[in-house]
């Protein structure tokens, strides 16, 4: 079996003018990692897309109760979007102080992060508490239905990703900068950028249409 | 405290469910006892249920999958037989029972064979098809496993323990709301389905990311074998697919849980949106089974034909086309439901478009038998078997893809034909093919040819006598799901398709047999060459069962038919290269992970059907807890020495230097 290293056919094409580019061989295990997360992600939005269509088909059917425009508060949303856009950036802070080994502002931006995120799911469970007290409840419209899946399938993201950055924070405690623990923080991040990306569709879907009717 | 599970959750009433409950139940202890006294529970652990080696969790899934189509098959029999005996009167099963056979065999034979039984093929061959050591993740992938079988296991719990979904496989509401579907049969289908689920999107999720991250030096991406295409177009339909099945399901369980209203009748909740979700979900699952079916075939077709697969580029556009198109058809499932003509006209052109890429397939295998020097070994005759039977089923398809054609066939018995002409022929005689195939390669040796011949005959035979007759039915105006009937003209067709129920049976009994009898005599059938059939692409470069690493080192490829390159080569120089430079690799270490999230899982899925909450909380915090220790673990991989790999390679490269000599010599 010819399985050594031969000369020959097999050169890169540095220039890429064209021709036949051999192919390297197995990636290295952080692009491995890396994209194989992507996939996840992607996958994980095109279920959020599922939860938009239902938005979509259902918005308008309030049986009776209360319309989007009734119900949305644009303050409590705009105090969240701030929070949640923030943590983002608190979050890559936080990315690159792992890049340079960096343990204090590690910790600070994992903290602030995790900070935002639950002010950003207080004003969330606040909004829904408060639609249910006045009877507004997922079960009285498909509208609702809609609202509070789109919404809390988010909100449940977030949530999910709280008790992550927990683990990371704790996992870099006891594990240091070690090439795993990167490579979990690396997904960790794409993981949090992704849920502020669905929350501008939500935004933008579920809020701005929805109060302008 | 147990929710809603008591005694009247076991149906004492119903002797059929009952007595095959109790026998499996003894079969499973009785298995267990052998296990636990013969002393093999430490090897069966070790080497198997906390294995993270693909090659074993892509045995472990065929095996699940070949478990489940006994289930699933007892179904079918007893539906054929109920429809055979139910002219003008009840027949054998009572109607609530005769609901659930049917919603289990479809949900059973989708869920719980074809796809375990395609992802296991995948597993087990795609990463040596490459020519690298793993999949991209490995515990995730036995994670992935347990979580399907976790499903499985569920899905045969109801048969006891409560009921299963009377609503079909697909569980339409408004039928499976709760109002209309009070019991827990519904909540046993969702709960399994999105557990398994979940399985299989980590199967995807892994099987892209090693077919696009994972290859082999030189390996191009129009030098991979066609199976590895076929294998990231059908995974790639998993990722985009299966989340939206998640997603329904989680919707009907958010009505039936909590009072929500996505499919509810009242309150503004929209029917239609589930047959669109279910269907978006459902139409691209057809191809995530029959893709690796064609690579399969395309496979065998190469091998047993002595050349390389003709038109190997435009195969590749074929499947992508189809993995593309598979996504823009789904609406054809709903012709009747009121979508309007012109609506109607461009979902059933797209729906016919997909015979145009399946035709150039089909095509490409006639064109590479032609002239070849074909061999008609067991794999090869399932192919065979597999092109006549799925140009009939996609004919038939073609003409229910035709809307006014469809309104008369639509949920009639033509359909039920139709379907199990392209699953049957399409994705059985793939598996089967690739059973036979890759046997030798996952055990070292051979399966019994005459068996295996057998098995086909019975099979092919029996699957057109059991379906013809269900075309000709549905042509008579006979719908689907009957329990019982009152018109004579059905009756002897409905007696024809039990006569070939009993002789696919006999194909069953068969393969059984063939297993059997070629474990009996594996060493006579042993394979020391590593590479049984004259094969083609890197699998059979290594040895039969390959080692723990697959490669001792990273082939090198320099074009398509990558290992029949290197034998031509081998041949010319007489395999007298210099002795390779071995290097310690790095694989990585066994995990329970996957067997205790599983548990855990199961554990939540049971407690969040039958309502006992507090049990699910524990579930779930068990379930997490195990992520937080993998996640803790210090060394994730264990180093084979040089030396070992060595060892290991001598032997397979000495059987290989034979093998080649005596090639020469013919």
């Amino acid at each position: 079996m010819s399985m050594t290293a031969t000369a020959g056919r097999a050169h890169a094409d540095p220039h890429h003018i064209g021709l036949v580019i051999e192919h390297p061989g197995p990636a290295p295990k952080r692009i491995v990692t890396a994209y194989g997360f992507w996939i996840f992600l992607l996958s994980d939005i095109v279920m959020f897309s599922c939860f938009f269509a239902a938005y979509a088909v259902l918005a308008d059917q309030t049986a009776g109760g209360p319309k989007g425009s009734e119900i949305f508060d644009q303050r409590n949303v705009a105090i969240e979007t701030v929070c949640l856009l923030l943590s983002s950036f608190t979050c890559g802070m936080a990315s690159i102080a792992a890049d340079v080994r960096n343990r204090f502002w590690f910790y600070l931006g994992m903290a602030v992060t995790c900070l935002l995120g639950l002010i950003f799911l207080v004003i969330e469970f606040r909004e829904f508490a408060d639609l249910v007290a006045r009877g507004y409840g997922p079960s009285r419209s498909a509208f609702l239905t809609s609202f509070f899946s789109l919404v809390g399938c988010h909100g449940l993201h977030v949530s999910a990703g709280i008790l992550w950055l927990l683990t990371m924070m704790a996992q870099v405690f006891a594990k240091g900068f070690r090439a795993d623990v990167l490579r979990r923080m690396m997904c960790f991040a794409l993981f949090w950028h992704a849920l502020d990306i669905v929350w501008v569709g939500v935004f933008s879907v579920v809020y701005l249409l929805g109060s302008g009717v | 405290m147990l929710g809603k599970l008591d005694w009247s959750a076991i149906p004492f009433d119903q002797p059929i469910p009952l007595i095959a409950g109790a026998v499996v139940l003894v079969g499973i202890l009785a298995v267990l006892a052998w296990v636990v006294v013969k002393g093999h529970l430490p090897y069966l652990w070790h080497e198997w249920i906390t294995s993270v080696d693909h090659k074993r969790i892509g045995v472990m899934y065929i095996l699940l999958a070949s478990v489940m189509l006994l289930r699933g098959g007892s179904d079918a029999i007893m539906m054929r037989i109920q429809q055979a005996v139910a002219y003008q009167s009840q027949g054998y099963l009572p109607p609530e029972h005769y609901n659930q056979i049917f919603s289990a065999h479809g949900t059973i034979m989708i869920f719980f064979v074809a796809m375990p039984f395609v992802i296991g093929l995948m597993n087990l061959i795609v990463p040596l098809q490459l020519g690298v050591r793993d999949v991209a993740f490995p515990t995730l992938n036995s994670v992935g496993f347990w979580l399907t079988a976790t499903g499985a296991l569920l899905v045969n719990l109801s048969l006891v323990i409560g009921e299963f979904a009377r609503t079909g496989w697909l569980a339409f509401p408004p039928l499976s709301e709760l109002s209309y579907s009070p019991g827990v049969g519904v909540d046993y289908y969702a709960w399994s389905l999105q557990i398994s689920g979940v399985g299989t999107l980590v199967a995807g999720i892994n099987l892209v990311t090693t077919v696009l991250k994972l290859r082999t030096k030189g390996m191009n991406y129009l030098r991979m074998p066609m199976f590895c295409w076929t294998t990231l177009a059908s995974n790639l339909l998993i990722v985009a697919a299966f989340p939206i099945l998640t997603a329904t399901l989680a919707m009907l369980l958010l009505d039936r849980y909590l009072g929500f209203h996505f499919f509810t009748n009242e309150a503004g909740g929209n029917v239609m949106m589930f047959m669109n979700l279910i269907w978006a979900w459902g139409h691209p699952e057809v191809y995530i089974l029959v893709l690796p079916a064609f690579g399969i075939f395309s496979e065998v077709v190469s091998t047993f034909s002595g050349k390389a697969l003709f038109g190997y580029r435009s195969m590749v556009l074929a499947t992508m086309a189809i993995c593309i198109i598979s996504f823009m058809v789904w609406l054809h499932h709903f012709f009747t439901m009121g979508a309007g003509p012109d609506v109607n006209a461009i979902f059933g052109i797209a729906s016919m478009i997909i015979a145009i890429p399946t035709g150039v397939k089909i095509y490409n295998w006639l064109f590479t038998m032609y002239g070849g020097r074909i061999r008609f070994e067991t794999p090869m005759l399932w192919s065979i078997g597999f092109m006549v039977t799925f140009i009939i089923g996609g004919l038939t398809g073609v003409l229910v893809a035709v809307p006014p054609a469809d309104f008369v066939l639509h949920n009639s018995m033509f359909l039920v034909a139709h379907f199990h002409n392209v699953i049957i022929g399409g994705v059985l005689f793939g598996a089967f093919a690739g059973f036979e195939y890759w046997f030798p390669k996952a055990f070292g040796f051979r399966l019994d040819d005459r068996w295996g011949k057998a098995a086909f005959w019975f099979t092919f035979l029996g699957f057109y006598v059991t379906f013809i007759p269900l075309y000709v039915a549905g042509m008579l105006g006979m719908t689907r799901r009957m329990q019982h009937y009152d018109v004579a003209a059905w009756r002897p067709w409905m007696l024809v398709a039990a006569v070939g129920m009993a002789v696919l049976t006999v194909g069953v009994i068969c393969q059984i047999v063939q297993i059997v009898v070629s474990i009996r005599n594996r060493e006579a059938l042993r394979d020391r060459t590593g590479d049984p059939w004259d094969g083609r692409s890197l699998e059979w470069a290594t040895s039969s069962p390959p080692p723990v690493f697959n490669f001792a080192f990273n082939p090198d490829v320099r074009g398509e038919d990558a290992y029949w390159d290197l034998k031509a080569h081998a041949k010319q120089q007489s395999l007298d290269h210099d002795a390779p430079e071995y290097h310690d690799i790095e694989m990585p270490r066994n995990s329970p992970t996957g067997f205790v999230c599983a548990f855990f899982a199961t554990v939540m899925g049971f407690a969040l059907i039958w309502h006992i909450w507090w049990m699910v909380i524990l579930g779930g915090i068990g379930a997490f807890a195990t992520f937080v220790v993998f996640a803790w673990r210090d060394h994730d991989e264990y180093v084979i020495p040089a030396d070992e790999v060595a060892a290991i390679d001598r032997v397979n490269l000495e059987e290989r230097r034979n093998l080649v000599s005596m090639a020469g010599t013919i």
